[in-house]
């Protein structure tokens, strides 16, 4: 077991991480919080709306904050069709933000749902440019499907709706991407609690990804400790086989124990 | 259905007597509700709930928190020409006002744009008085190539256009519309557009819409305050809006409360709108639509800015200049005074000291 947990290394793309937190940039109060909550978290990867990557101006770009030793996560947050994401993802490229690229492709502003549809077809053209694709997206086994032949390099359904910090609102089907999809699954959006982040895990999840639930909380800092704690703490009881969920109470100490004697 | 006919639903309806049958109770559970209908958010706006305004400004800062977090986007607006044919008795550019007429070259959109991009700003609105010849959606069109070179978004607030003249601009990547119905009520919208296009209401009622059609990503909408009964009219807008969000899914719709400022023409409010009225109106329209944007223009004092960013505004003006070139050289006189004139770093500082980040930068395509 023990060479299990120090092999248990997530590859995605030519990225080996350690950590299975992943991080969003998008509500903090100030990006100068960013460096300290991606070192309290211990999360590698750092998700940034290049919407809001301002390379001119210096003491306001968000990409200055995060660590050169994370791995950047453009999205394509503000994309409402397949050509606005990839319009963005090409320009996250020429700005120098590698090739990592998790597609948002939202077409409804009243829930701020993905669209599916549009996000497979931004996924088909940008995994054939060479780009590590990490769509996010509702969770539905064909469209993973879909997804996974389309090229992407993990597929990122949501746990419940963006921002809302319900929890994991969409277990059923996440369970079934997690046993169909031959890639990593990473929970995204919903996720306000790190027991929520620690059942995900349990459940097989890939990694979780949060960002609401980190820079709306009181203490920012702790919080994404608390994250990274519960997101590894799941991964571990899930590499450690949980026991079998039984409908009746099972005594430890059986009363016809002595008729195997 | 169009708006016009939206709207037409409730204009019939007796406000004062709807308000009068609201109770505390309906307040309470109406602010502890997951989404409100329109009469919903009528019943926010009433009297009665100013007795609850502590427990609304609660929610509003909790929902606006959760979908925007501690952010606000900061914009400035850049005026390219104050020409107009209209006879608004309530605005500065009144065709007939004896000020300086101007109209800015290329080579002074430069000097703006230098002047603007110098403090961070990556957004602008751009306004023009309402005259199709001085300001043509051509030389629209070319100050925005212009302005492509210095910003990331670029809005307009100028006449409305039709949906070819909006695509038009799309294309050219102006991405954002405001348009002021100014007010709602017909007949005094009547009364206070003697005179030029405007005085079409129809026409400008459905400008929104016709962004909308043309592809805009925001529209933002607004009655101007003071003109007529607050209530009704932040009634209308609000329905307005949701009108617009449900039909255009993928548009971010918001709102600005904007209130009647002192100007060169004189003509005083019909009303006069209180602190608290505007705090009751945005507060009530934050829990209607938590995820629309919310625009707190330089028409509203230092003060009450610094207390609005808790309580669901998105996106403030910074930097403000109502006059025609008046970013880059000696300022003529404006469209009307502003009241709050810090620049950006100023406001961004303020922002900070409240633990908000001001965001300079929230959209880029090209």
């Amino acid at each position: 077991m023990e060479t299990t947990l120090s092999q248990d290394l997530l590859k995605i793309g030519d990225k080996v991480l350690t950590s299975r937190l992943f991080l969003g940039t998008g509500k903090f109060s100030n990006n100068k919080l960013i460096p300290e909550v991606i070192k309290a978290s211990g999360s590698q990867v750092v998700t940034v709306a290049l919407r809001r990557v301002d390379p001119e101006h210096k003491e306001e770009n968000i990409v200055e904050y995060i660590p050169k030793d994370c791995t950047l996560m453009p999205n394509t947050s503000g994309a409402r069709t397949a050509d606005e994401a990839v319009r963005i993802a090409r320009l996250a490229r020429a700005a120098g933000c590698g090739d990592w690229i998790k597609i948002e492709v939202i077409s409804d502003n009243r829930h701020l749902l993905p669209d599916n549809i549009e996000t497979i077809k931004a996924t088909e053209i940008l995994a054939a440019e060479g780009f590590v694709v990490l769509p996010y997206m509702s969770p539905d086994l064909m469209v993973a499907k879909r997804l996974a032949e389309a090229g992407a390099a993990a597929v990122m359904p949501l746990g419940a709706p963006i921002g809302t910090n319900r929890g994991l609102r969409t277990k059923e089907l996440v369970r079934i991407l997690i046993e169909e999809i031959p890639l990593p699954i990473i929970v995204d959006a919903g996720i306000g609690r790190p027991s929520e982040a620690a059942e995900a895990m349990e459940m097989g999840a890939a990694a979780v990804l949060v960002n609401t639930a980190v820079a709306t909380a009181a203490n920012p800092v702790v919080m994404a400790e608390a994250f990274g704690l519960a997101v590894a703490a799941g991964r571990k009881a899930f590499l450690a086989g949980p026991g079998a969920i039984q409908d009746y109470a099972v005594a430890s100490s059986p009363l016809t124990g002595f008729l195997r004697e | 259905m169009s708006v016009y006919e939206e709207l037409s639903n409730y204009r019939d309806l007796n406000f004062d007597k709807f308000f009068d049958q609201i109770t505390d109770a309906d307040i309470q559970r109406i602010i502890g509700k997951q989404r409100l209908t329109v009469l919903d958010y009528l019943a926010l706006l009433s009297p009665r709930a100013e007795k609850h305004l502590e427990a609304m400004a609660q929610q509003a800062h909790r929902l606006t928190v959760q979908h925007f977090g501690h952010t606000m986007l900061l914009y400035t607006p850049l005026y390219l020409a104050n020409y107009c044919v209209n006879q608004c008795v309530y605005c500065g550019f009144h065709a007939h006002n004896d000020i300086e007429r101007k109209k800015l070259s290329q080579e002074q959109v430069i000097a703006e744009a230098e002047a603007i991009a110098a403090t961070g700003l990556k957004h602008i609105l751009i306004l023009t008085g309402e005259s199709r010849y001085h300001s043509s959606v051509a030389y629209i069109k070319e100050c925005v190539q212009t302005l492509k070179n210095y910003f990331t978004s670029i809005s307009i607030e100028v006449y409305p256009l039709n949906t070819d003249e909006y695509k038009e601009l799309v294309e050219a990547g102006v991405d954002g519309v405001t348009m002021y119905q100014e007010v709602y009520d017909e007949e005094i919208y009547a009364e206070l557009h003697p005179a030029g296009p405007k005085r079409d209401y129809r026409y400008r009622l459905d400008a929104p819409e016709r962004a909308c059609q043309a592809g805009m990503r925001t529209v933002n909408i607004g009655a101007l305050l003071g003109l007529s009964d607050w209530r009704s009219e932040a009634f209308f807008t609000g329905v307005h809006a949701d009108y617009l969000q449900n039909k255009y899914l993928d548009v971010e719709v918001s709102i600005s409360p904007p209130r009647m400022r002192p100007h060169v023409g004189g003509f005083p409010p019909k009303v006069i709108v209180t602190d608290k009225n505007i705090v009751q109106y945005v507060l009530a329209f934050r829990l209607f639509m938590p995820r629309s944007g919310i625009t707190l223009s330089t028409r509203e004092s230092a003060k009450m800015r610094d207390n609005m960013v808790r309580l669901g505004i998105t996106k403030m003006s910074a930097g403000s200049c109502t006059a025609v070139g008046g970013h880059a050289e000696k300022a003529s006189v404006g469209q009307f005074e502003i009241s709050d004139e810090r620049d950006v770093a100023d406001i961004a500082a303020m922002l900070y000291s409240q633990n908000y980040q001001p965001v300079y930068k929230d959209w880029q395509i090209w």
